[in-house]
């Protein structure tokens, strides 16, 4: 019997293909979104607020509890939402299964190492190393 | 549709270039006075100030989209003329909020 009328809403989307997970995904991608409407507000703001951009200014700023918590923010949430926009663009484009995933990968990958390298720099700056 | 598939470049510029230039900002500043020189001075020829007025652009564009999606996603604004509006006034903004964040970093207007 084909998945028709006598099926419950739910049963005849489960049947039409659902992947049984993916909800997930979109509410995550939606949180994110808000989360980086404040935290994209705060950069620009900063940036233009600062009295200059030199070395000495920035360090300063990030090194501030005020400066550096919104920056790990923007960072870890910013390349999970980076990641989670950019594979909803390769699953809509890339139809052969092996090359979606292996896009998928690299993608997990460099945001997962784009995101620890960043972080790492702002430690280094926060914690008073080179800077 | 045009909306739509803005969306979808200005968000991948934003991850792909706009995360590249955040780390290399980081990174740079991390780095002391040398990697932070390399940084200003790429960033402030012309190809540089293209890449992050591009950038900026691409941050309002994402950022006023996202917020028409999010509304979508309540259920509202899907009347046709409504729905084309909210678009157009996406379009517009995005460009005036670049053009004034430049002119006031570039000290044009003060």
């Amino acid at each position: 019997m084909s998945v028709g009328e006598s099926s419950t809403p739910l049963g005849r989307v489960r049947g039409l293909g659902s992947a049984r997970e993916g909800g997930e995904h979109w509410l995550t991608e939606r949180v994110t979104s808000i989360a980086l409407l404040l935290l994209g507000i705060w950069l620009i703001a900063s940036l233009l607020l600062l009295p200059a951009l030199d070395l000495r200014t920035l360090g300063e700023w990030l090194q501030a509890p005020s400066g550096a918590v919104p920056m790990a923010l923007l960072i870890l949430v910013g390349f999970k939402h980076a990641l989670d926009g950019m594979k909803v663009v390769v699953d809509d484009y890339v139809h052969d299964e092996g090359n979606r995933f292996a896009l998928n990968l690299v993608l997990l990958f460099f945001a997962a190492g784009g995101g620890a390298l960043a972080l790492f720099a702002l430690a280094r700056i926060a914690f008073g190393g080179a800077a | 549709m045009a909306a739509s598939i803005f969306h979808r470049v200005s968000g991948a510029g934003l991850s792909i270039v706009g995360l590249a230039v955040l780390t290399w900002w980081l990174v740079a500043l991390s780095g002391g006075p040398e990697p932070y020189a390399l940084f200003t001075k790429a960033a402030s020829n012309i190809f540089g100030r293209i890449v992050l007025i591009g950038l900026t652009w691409a941050f309002f564009q994402h950022f006023l989209s996202g917020v028409r999606h999010l509304v979508m996603d309540t259920g509202a604004g899907f009347e046709l003329r409504t729905n084309n509006r909210f678009a157009m006034l996406v379009f517009v903004a995005a460009v005036v909020l670049t053009a004034a964040l430049w002119a006031y970093a570039l000290g044009v207007v003060k």
